[in-house]
């Protein structure tokens, strides 16, 4: 007799998005969707609304749901939660098998995260400091007047990237904004700022202890050139997927797929 | 619409979730005489020292590892700001000491039990429980760190009275060099000489040769106390010896401490016998807390331990208060020996040595911004214990007084991603 496939559900709400999906079975990825929402917005609704308007499955199809991110223990959202730690872990090894680090950088976290034998053995994480993620962008992009998504392209084309502090945000600001009135050319400065990142994450990924595969998660491996700079600084292959974004929502669903099986065996 | 999606999702598994979070009955800690005991005598040794005071007699600050056998020669009343800093921190007032610190141009970088201590001796008052009168003399071992040597120095030059200074230079390698031990016996005989002057009084070597058998018995005991964290169960909780050690800091040569000591033994051993523990609720996982705790946020930091069954079953920190020695040159080893003054490789391997013996599953480390010295050399630490140990680790950024440099989001998610580590690598071993 052929068995009912089983749908579960990863939710991922971070700070500055909310993603999630479905898989089948654990393994086939049937539904996703992602919201400009995070935490303490309405994210986490709309996403689920999101999904549901596009995805062949119904709601009352979904067995089990976990929820991550900073988010994740928010009333109602899900059955159970786990780490974004755990969670990207799991995601990563599901776009790309064999991965031994994984770096996530998303809107305030960077997390580097060590993967043995299919288990994570060691994690770091930035703390108390936002130089280097998302919001970093966000800010410099405010700065050099362009969208987030301009950045890449821009910093691709940087014959002579500017030196931008790695240090702090707000000096880093104060950085771009000098060097623009030095007329440094914003594809420069772009590529600097593309570096300092880089440079942060470099140092997580030391301390984590650097193995290769390296898959690179997280909104900011949509930008080329961080990933570029990230290859330089740490003299090795990051490797990224259309999916990275979804890596935590992907882990999750496999997580409540798990859960999911102790619970009916 | 979008309300209904979120509730139609969680009613179908109403049911699933009610299975698994059915809330267990609130743990109760079970009572101890002889940890109420303990309080008391520490509690004492505050009054003692306003009596001593009230009488006209003369009431040292020390640093809370230095020789205390030197002092009790003297019959001498000495407090200890680092236990007052704690109790203040814990009883959330750390904050503002440390701003009227930080208002009177003492940096912010600085250790925070330094924060509210010199916000004390300029005069200030705690809204805490404990307090303790101003100081006729201080005393400096800086084999703490060396915050110790400066924080010391301001104190004295503040309250216009003596500093006794006590030199232990950081060792890189393992265990002290002769010429350290001749360079603290050296020393020794300085401290002495000094508190003869500060005290009118000769060095009573009688006095001296007892405080050092009782602080040798209490600290014998007190290795004892830490030991029983290796049953599996164990039938204590871990965090106790963060109260109990406050014994051993502020009244190491005091005979009732051993006494103590003994019935908290006692009271361990018929745990054993019955199956019980001092934990509130069943041992699920075993780890090592790496650090002094956030004393402003305790609460914090036992929650998602107490929601996972995580007893802290190593700590460093705790038995590095106990002396034990049988000659001076073993008593100038052992004072050299502390988690500030020795290198990285002896560090290290007192660690693994405890989480060994200790029978860890994981190790949770606070990098504490109060102590820069200490929180340095742990992400190095960190690498090396999970090489050579094999346990996952994970590490949180807090402080131990300052409550601003702790956030619960970045504790709860580090906590539960090593929550999730060590249950995963226990299920790997089972099915293996």
């Amino acid at each position: 007799m052929k068995t009912l496939p089983m749908y579960t559900l990863g939710i991922d709400v971070g700070s500055t998005t909310s993603k999630c999906v479905i898989l089948k079975d654990g393994k086939e990825l049937v539904g996703k969707a992602l919201v400009d929402a995070g935490t303490g917005t309405h994210g986490p609704e709309e996403v689920l609304a999101a999904l549901f308007e596009n995805a062949a499955v119904d709601r009352s199809q979904i067995r089990y749901s976990v929820a991550t991110g900073y988010g994740r223990q928010a009333e109602g959202i899900a059955n159970s939660d786990m780490s974004e730690l755990s969670c990207h872990a799991k995601g990563a090894q599901y776009l790309l098998k064999g991965v031994k680090t994984v770096i996530d950088i998303g809107g305030q976290d960077i997390k580097v995260l060590g993967i043995d034998n299919g288990m994570l053995v060691s994690f770091q994480m930035n703390d108390k400091c936002a130089a280097g993620t998302g919001r970093f962008l966000e800010l410099m992009a405010k700065v050099l007047r362009v969208s987030v998504e301009e950045l890449s392209d821009m910093g691709m084309k940087s014959k002579k990237p500017a030196q931008i502090s790695s240090t702090c945000t707000v000096f880093a600001e104060s950085e771009v904004i000098s060097q623009l009135s030095k007329g440094t050319s914003v594809n420069d400065i772009a590529a600097g700022v593309h570096r300092s990142v880089a440079s942060k994450v470099t140092g997580l990924a030391h301390r984590v202890g650097l193995l290769e595969p390296v898959l690179m998660t997280g909104g900011v491996s949509k930008n080329r050139d961080v990933v570029r700079a990230i290859e330089e600084q740490m003299k090795c292959k990051i490797q990224t997927s259309e999916l990275s974004q979804y890596a935590g929502a992907i882990g999750a669903a496999i997580y409540a797929y798990q859960k999911a099986k102790k619970l009916d065996a | 619409m979008i309300g209904k999606v979120v509730s139609n999702i969680m009613a179908e598994t109403t049911e699933t979730k009610a299975a698994e979070t059915a809330a267990p009955a609130k743990p109760k800690k079970k009572a101890s005489p002889a940890a109420e005991k303990l309080k008391a005598i520490v509690q004492k040794s505050y009054e003692d020292a306003w009596d001593a005071k009230k009488r006209g007699e003369l009431v040292g600050w020390s640093t809370s590892k230095f020789p205390c056998e030197i002092y009790a020669a003297f019959g001498l009343n000495v407090v200890y700001p680092e236990n007052l800093a704690a109790a203040v921190a814990a009883q959330h007032d750390g904050e503002r000491m440390c701003s009227i610190a930080e208002d009177l141009g003492y940096d912010a970088d600085l250790c925070a039990y330094e924060r509210i201590n010199l916000a004390l001796a300029h005069g200030y008052e705690t809204t805490a429980s404990k307090h303790f009168p101003q100081p006729d003399f201080v005393l400096c071992c800086n084999n703490g760190c060396n915050c110790f040597t400066k924080w010391y120095e301001t104190v004295a030059r503040l309250r216009n009275v003596p500093i006794v200074m006590l030199d232990v230079p950081y060792h890189n390698q393992t265990g002290a060099s002769q010429a350290q031990v001749e360079y603290m016996k050296a020393q020794f005989w300085d401290c002495i000489h000094q508190l003869e002057e500060i005290t009118g009084k000769k060095f009573d070597e009688k006095k001296f040769e007892e405080a050092c058998a009782v602080a040798n018995e209490n600290s014998r005991l007190w290795h004892k106390v830490c030991d029983y964290c290796q049953y599996e169960p164990s039938p204590l909780s871990g965090f106790d010896l963060f109260n109990h050690m406050a014994d051993m800091i502020t009244c190491r040569c005091r005979p009732e401490v051993g006494e103590a000591f003994k019935e908290l033994i006692a009271e361990y051993d018929e745990n054993i016998k019955n199956g019980e523990s001092t934990l509130p609720f069943k041992e699920n996982y075993r780890i090592m807390l790496e650090g002094i705790p956030c004393w402003p946020h305790l609460k914090n930091l036992f929650k998602p331990l107490k929601e996972n069954g995580i007893n802290v079953t190593a700590v460093v920190y705790a038995p590095a208060f106990g002396f034990e020695y049988s000659n001076m040159d073993e008593m100038c080893q052992v004072y050299c020996k502390t988690a500030g003054a020795v290198c990285i490789e002896e560090g290290t391997n007192w660690r693994e040595e405890l989480c060994r013996d200790n029978k860890v599953d994981g190790i949770l480390v606070h990098y504490n911004r109060s102590c820069k010295a200490w929180s340095g050399y742990m992400p190095e630490m960190q690498r090396r214990w999970q090489k050579e140990l094999g346990v996952p680790v994970a590490a949180f950024d807090g402080d131990q007084a300052d409550p601003r440099n702790f956030n619960m989001a970045n504790y709860e998610t580090r906590a539960q991603g090593l929550v999730e580590a060590m249950a995963e690598r226990r299920a790997a071993k089972e099915e293996a």
